[in-house]
């Protein structure tokens, strides 16, 4: 299992062609009070940079972008009824979707753990 | 991830300042030191929240949240007929208002429009009035241009206000002033803390009981400190005074309430008392008399909106047909209730509770009602409770 990071602050948790994805812990605290999370279907298509899902904490909606292409597996339905999961355990039980990779060769690039960890330092 | 909307209260941010610079408010720093997330807000530097807007939106409710607003404007106003040079600009009972009274008023433009919405206490031979911080300026600005010589207006900028809201604010604040227990909703006076004067009034923003504390700005953190010490106080943010007076049903200047609307299109008719409304003396005054006969064409309604997702400020409100008949200006997910509520504008025929609405935000519809404001029941103490 690999864990990958986007400058989005989206995590990518991969083994083999499939992939978990959500937000990291300094999203969910950037945005707040989460109590409002609509994921992708399972069978959605996403293109990597379009709209996948959407988070809403108490004070403002946002789009959370697919880091990479491939078909939804499955949509964490636990958000459905406990959105603030996102907040409580955002690179675990808050988890987004899983999808099968269509081009693996998308991870090129994304940052480490540590890699992360300095980004999120400046900002 | 990309934010559709700004945070909503940022949205007041600046514009109304001379230079973009945030100015510092007296508390600055004791919010900082308190770990608020600090915003732009009216040209200021604001808490936004300091351990979550919900834990301090339900905190408030059961107990007591501290919210510095400071950034809103402390007038002064007084001199010779400074009942009737007010009464020229504002239809509130000016000249009727007994000392410590506080009444809720509107800064109408010639033509009924809403220019602010404030407050107003009789306080010795003068008023104090209280307006929103991002339209402060606009109406310092206004003030002079109408007022005649001889009324004077001193904006006290040396001036903090502190305001502790919820159910036990009364036990917090007895101890440190005690006879503030004695106020009822809408009454002010002078009171001490720790040596300070302080001018106190049972009122606020949240629905709930609670006071605005009016001090000077260099005893502001010491004030606040105390306050804050007190076990049932918190210190809250301005993400919960939003969610709070939404619940409350209480409309935000520049969002709820603009040049655009009037007060009867704002259901805030009750800011106009019967003298005023007959003898009339005030802007748009002819307007207010043609709306009272024939209605207004919109109304300010309260949304419940099904689902959990939650519609806000800009989303469309369609009748059945598809057809655009009012926007949301404030919308947001209520803690208290848990579920989505929104305040906004709809063509009069629609504004009867349970009437269904269909509201579009981003390609997306949701379907709602109208329902019956405040969302959550206010809990003033009024004078003989």
């Amino acid at each position: 299992m690999t864990l990958y990071f986007t400058r989005d602050h989206e995590w990518i948790s991969v083994e083999g062609d499939r992939a978990t994805v959500g937000i990291t812990d300094y999203a969910q605290a950037q945005l707040g009070d989460i109590v409002f999370v609509e994921v992708p279907p399972a069978g959605a298509t996403l293109d990597k940079g379009k709209e996948a899902a959407v988070v809403e904490s108490v004070k403002a909606a946002s789009d959370v972008y697919a880091p990479v292409s491939g078909e939804v597996i499955e949509g964490n339905g636990a958000l459905e009824s406990d959105p603030a999961l996102v907040n409580t355990s955002p690179e675990e039980e808050g988890w987004f979707f899983r999808l099968a990779l269509a081009d693996p060769s998308e991870l090129d690039g994304l940052m480490d753990a540590d890699a992360y960890k300095a980004f999120v330092a400046t900002l | 991830m990309s934010d559709h909307d700004h945070q909503p209260d940022g949205r007041e941010a600046g514009g109304d300042e001379p230079d973009d610079a945030p100015v510092p408010l007296p508390l600055d720093g004791w919010h900082r030191a308190h770990g608020a997330r600090m915003v732009p807000f009216a040209g200021h530097a604001m808490p936004l929240q300091y351990e979550g807007i919900i834990a301090e939106h339900l905190w408030t409710r059961e107990s007591a949240g501290l919210f510095d607003v400071s950034h809103m404007g402390q007038l002064l106003l007084s001199g010779e007929g400074v009942a009737e040079a007010l009464e020229a600009l504002l239809p509130g009972d000016m000249a009727g208002l007994g000392e410590g009274r506080m009444r809720y008023s509107l800064l109408l433009a010639e033509d009924g429009g809403i220019l602010d919405d404030l407050m107003v206490t009789r306080r010795g031979n003068g008023f104090h009035v209280v307006v929103n911080g991002a339209t402060k300026y606009d109406d310092i600005a206004h003030l002079h241009e109408h007022l005649p010589e001889g009324v004077m207006l001193n904006h006290m900028d040396e001036q903090a206000l502190i305001a502790v809201q919820g159910p036990k604010a009364v036990n917090a604040l007895a101890r440190l002033a005690p006879g503030v227990e004695g106020l009822s909703f809408m009454t002010a006076g002078a009171f001490r803390i720790d040596g300070v004067d302080i001018w106190v009034s049972r009122s606020g923003y949240t629905g709930e009981d609670g006071f605005e504390s009016a001090l000077p700005a260099a005893a502001a953190t010491r004030i606040a400190s105390l306050l804050a010490g007190q076990p049932e106080v918190k210190p809250a943010g301005l993400g919960a005074r939003d969610s709070l007076r939404l619940e409350a049903g209480l409309p935000l200047y520049g969002h709820d309430l603009d040049p655009e609307t009037t007060p009867l299109m704002a259901g805030l008719g009750f800011a106009i008392p019967k003298r005023r409304r007959e003898q009339g003396g005030f802007p748009g005054h002819a307007r207010l008399m043609l709306e009272r006969e024939d209605g207004p064409a919109v109304r300010r309604v309260g949304v419940g909106v099904d689902g959990r997702q939650p519609v806000r400020e800009g989303a469309v409100i369609l009748d059945v047909e598809g057809a655009e008949v009012g926007r949301i200006t404030s919308g947001g997910f209520s803690p208290t209730l848990q579920r989505p509520i929104a305040m906004g504008y709809v063509a009069a025929p629609l504004a009867a509770a349970g009437t269904p609405l269909t509201l579009g935000q981003r390609g997306k519809l949701f379907t709602g009602a109208v329902e019956p404001l405040p969302f959550v029941p206010h809990h003033y103490v009024r004078k003989g409770a």
